[in-house]
């Protein structure tokens, strides 16, 4: 397989169930090597869109080639060079995580070793528990444990972090980086905004069934969409005298600083809690998501 | 690489130690036959004419328990735990899956008829089976014709909740129409057609002519057409439609 080819390429898509249109024309390229991130509001048409891609539904319309095959096809082939975290897969009752993972690693042809994959996971010391015994955190990292048992080139997460406390959260996100060291694709989808500006090399946000914006995080934040094009966009804010909390956009914050802190010196004030920030991807998302 | 006559044999393995690792469904598949067998057998403890009706009678409902219920139970809690689609996402092939549980089924069918033949020739005196390979012929075709039609009704039942009330609305009134009319010679005549036309009598019919009348296959050959159609009907309806995940409505 040619290293030019895009791991995933969707030209068009369309989904419809019955009268509702879930997906309304989706293009997305994402490259080898790269982690790719979903965002979008509950209903946006991610899901649908992923799991066409997985191939567990059929598009409307529209070309979708995931690593050269076509995901409606289902074949053998693309299966075992794929991994999927699904945002609630369930387990035997009765299984331990060593057994299911040696159990799934029978699925494919060059799969990885059981107790390397329960380490990744950090799962060692649950290796011979019963899942019904397991937190809903240790399920979760069995969830990714056997997605990368295959060893796949490509990995889809569906909300992978979805009720991690925060360590566990730091930890899923240094998996899914050295899973991106050895090479491999990902495909993510995540309500966490911040999860992706740490994760995402590349973020579409969709809603209504269309893609509104794509790109790297740092670029949509430094230049939000819908905005008038050039200069970056900072936030400076301030409570002022009246203890009213005041806040203003520029593309220029030094000079907008000499003002506001000129001004203040010659009143006799001071700029109580100033900061300057850049719109993070939460704000470029809330602002794009809003409904008008 | 790994073909799909390995996998299916590993899935079967899995599925046989997942089922002993799971009390309650050992018990009713092993300990509860042997209670119907044990209070029958009491009730009409000297009576050899009612024996020679309870075994087969009880094998035939083991038949339907072993594969039907064991099937539709456990179809809605995979699927509803999200444990098939999980599957379907893997290179595990369906055929490889699907065998793989079936034969589990089957075992447990193959181990309740072995209960069911020892206790009918050590402690209810009806002998060893006459026919024992009208014995397998109709054991297979139960197997398959229930296995079948419980994978079937697996789609009828919407949420794992529900999945006892649906599956006793089926198997209680079949396994009661078809004992009564099976052992009374004076059952109204729509009970009677009601009974033959499903598929448990016509297979008692046949365990018994095996087990205890000695009658051979021959004689049984409308009881098998009635267990085939059903089969074909629970076959056609087990593919058709089959569902590896939960509903979102």
């Amino acid at each position: 397989m040619n290293d030019a080819v895009p791991a995933i390429e969707v030209r068009a898509l369309h989904k419809r169930y019955g009268e509702y249109e879930a997906v309304r024309g989706i293009d997305i390229v994402v490259r080898r090597g790269e982690v790719f991130g979903l965002l979008g509001p509950n209903g946006a048409g991610k899901t649908t869109t992923v799991e066409i891609l997985e191939g567990y539904r059929k598009r409307t319309s529209g070309e979708v080639s995931v690593l050269g095959h076509d995901p409606a096809g289902r074949s053998i082939e693309l299966r075992r060079r794929i991994g999927i975290v699904l945002q609630s897969g369930g387990i035997y009752s009765h299984i331990t995580p060593r057994e299911a993972l040696r159990h799934w690693a029978s699925f494919y042809p060059h799969p990885r070793e059981v107790e390397e994959v329960l380490a990744l996971a950090g799962l060692e010391e649950q290796g011979d528990v019963r899942s019904r015994k397991l937190s809903g955190g240790q399920l979760r990292r069995l969830d990714f444990a056997l997605a990368l048992i295959g060893d796949p080139d490509l990995v889809f997460l569906d909300e992978p972090t979805t009720g991690f406390d925060p360590a566990a959260r730091h930890a899923a996100w240094e998996t899914v980086r050295s899973l991106r060291d050895l090479g491999k694709t990902i495909l993510l989808t995540t309500h966490y905004l911040d999860e992706a500006q740490e994760l995402a090399d590349r973020v579409a946000i969709v809603k209504d069934g269309r893609v509104l914006a794509i790109g790297p995080p740092r670029e949509l934040m430094a230049h939000p969409p819908g905005h008038p094009p050039g200069g970056t966009h900072y936030r400076v804010a301030y409570r002022d005298a009246s203890g009213e909390l005041v806040e203003r956009q520029t593309d220029d914050p030094t000079r907008l600083l000499n003002e506001l802190s000129g001004a203040a010196l010659a009143r006799g004030e001071r700029l109580e809690e100033l900061s300057v920030g850049r719109p993070t991807l939460e704000d470029v998302y809330l602002e794009l998501t809003a409904d008008a | 690489m790994p073909d799909a006559l390995a996998l299916t044999w590993r899935q079967y393995r899995l599925e046989r130690r997942m089922f002993w690792r799971n009390p309650s469904a050992a018990f009713f598949n092993f300990v509860l036959p042997l209670l119907f067998l044990a209070a029958g057998g009491a009730i009409l403890s000297g009576n050899q004419h009612d024996l020679n009706k309870l075994v087969p009678a009880i094998a035939g409902m083991s038949v339907m328990s072993t594969t039907f219920t064991a099937l539709a139970y456990n179809i809605v809690f995979l699927r509803e735990r999200g444990v098939l689609k999980r599957i379907r996402g893997t290179p595990l092939q369906t055929i490889s899956y699907f065998g793989g549980v079936a034969g589990n089924a089957v075992t447990n069918t193959a181990l309740q008829i072995a209960i069911v033949v020892l206790a009918g020739r050590v402690v209810f005196g009806i002998g060893w089976p006459g026919h024992w390979g009208e014995l397998v012929v109709f054991v297979v075709a139960g197997v398959v014709c229930f296995a079948a039609l419980g994978v079937a009704f697996a789609h009828a039942i919407p949420n794992f909740e529900s999945t006892a009330a649906y599956v006793n609305a089926v198997f209680l009134p079949v396994v009661f129409i078809s004992f009564f009319v099976f052992d009374s010679k004076s059952a109204p005549g729509f009970l009677r057609t009601i009974a033959e036309a499903l598929p448990l009598k016509p297979l008692i019919d046949g365990l018994s002519g095996a087990m205890v009348t000695g009658s051979n296959l021959s004689s049984h050959l409308d009881a098998l057409a009635v267990i085939g159609l059903w089969g074909a009907f629970g076959l056609y309806f087990a593919v058709r439609g089959f569902s590896w995940e939960q509903s979102r409505t």
